[in-house]
């Protein structure tokens, strides 16, 4: 038994950034562990979860809608009503939305072509678990790459959103059309966060930035306490 | 059959109406949907429409920006 905290990284078929996603962790000190779409269970022993980005089943119906009801979301969204910290980065957020486990849902990009580009996005809200490395106005360089990353919500939703902190980050320019700026929300509890840009892909500053690993190693500490608080 | 909410944003129907417009045609609104036919053992028509409703409200359509129309046709 190792001492890093597991965090469980879901495939579905095509995802693409599972990997990166697990490197990462890896190099933030969890103990990243592969699941696959079809498990009904989450690995032994996960105190955290990754849904990465990609195309997961080819972006058919809705991005993310099929990856919403596959078997793994139901240990998924047990584990997520437990209190256990839920990453969804990209497709993962669309998935999230699309399981109805973040508010809101991910639409085509306004102006309909993919972006694929450095942003930088502003930290609205640093108490949710993930954003606990990061300060309140703090702007983080991470790349983007999706077409369909424009969030959208009901004006009423999106009003209670942000009277309750849920809307923990925002473009500072336009990216994709997203009500707000939109560019991650939580749920109510907390435990549960979506963005649309990548921080697996922004963990070294060599490569471009390091902002990204604020929100992961943030994601590792959380699993770490989840496991303490499951033990205890 | 599945469409874009009335006042939610369809830049794939914009785009649609915009290359109609091009062609010469005076098309003032485009709203791009999707038909999805479906093979379906039910009961009676009442119990089809009943599990149409809810294919559509947990996977088929997304409520929050999407509304359907279900047409029922006997095999």
């Amino acid at each position: 038994m190792t001492d890093k905290p597991r965090v469980a990284v879901v495939t579905f078929p095509g995802s693409n950034d599972d990997r990166d996603a697990a490197w990462a962790l890896g190099a933030l000190g969890a103990d990243p562990v592969s699941a696959w779409h079809q498990d009904g269970e989450l690995p032994a022993g996960a105190a955290g979860v990754v849904l990465p980005g990609g195309f997961s089943y080819g972006d058919y119906l809705r991005t993310g809608a099929m990856a919403s009801v596959a078997p793994v979301m139901d240990a998924v969204r047990a584990f997520a009503g437990a209190g256990g910290p839920v990453l969804g980065i990209c497709n993962g957020f669309q998935i999230l939305c699309e399981a109805r486990l973040l508010p809101g849902v991910l639409r085509p990009n306004r102006q309909l072509e993919f972006v694929c580009e450095d942003v930088t996005v502003r930290v609205e809200n640093a108490d949710p678990p993930f954003l606990r490395r990061c300060s309140v106005g703090q702007e983080l360089v991470i790349p983007v790459k999706h077409g369909e990353g424009a969030w959208y919500a009901d004006e009423e939703t999106f009003v209670q959103l942000a009277a309750r902190g849920q809307i923990v980050l925002r473009y500072a320019g336009d990216v994709n059309g997203a009500l707000g700026g939109v560019a991650g929300v939580v749920n109510e509890a907390g435990n549960v966060m979506g963005l649309m840009p990548h921080p697996e892909h922004a963990v070294d500053p060599l490569l471009g930035s390091g902002d990204g690993a604020l929100l992961l190693a943030a994601l590792v500490d959380a699993a770490a306490e989840f496991r303490l608080a499951a033990a205890a | 059959m599945v469409r874009p909410k009335d006042g939610i944003l369809d830049p794939q129907g914009d785009a649609v109406r915009q290359s109609l417009r091009k062609l010469g045609f005076d098309v003032s609104g485009t709203r791009v949907g999707r038909l999805i036919d479906l093979d379906l053992d039910a009961e009676d028509r009442a119990d089809a429409r009943a599990q149409l409703e809810r294919m559509c409200s947990d996977l088929l359509a997304n409520p929050l920006i999407e509304s359907y129309e279900i047409v029922l046709e006997d095999a």
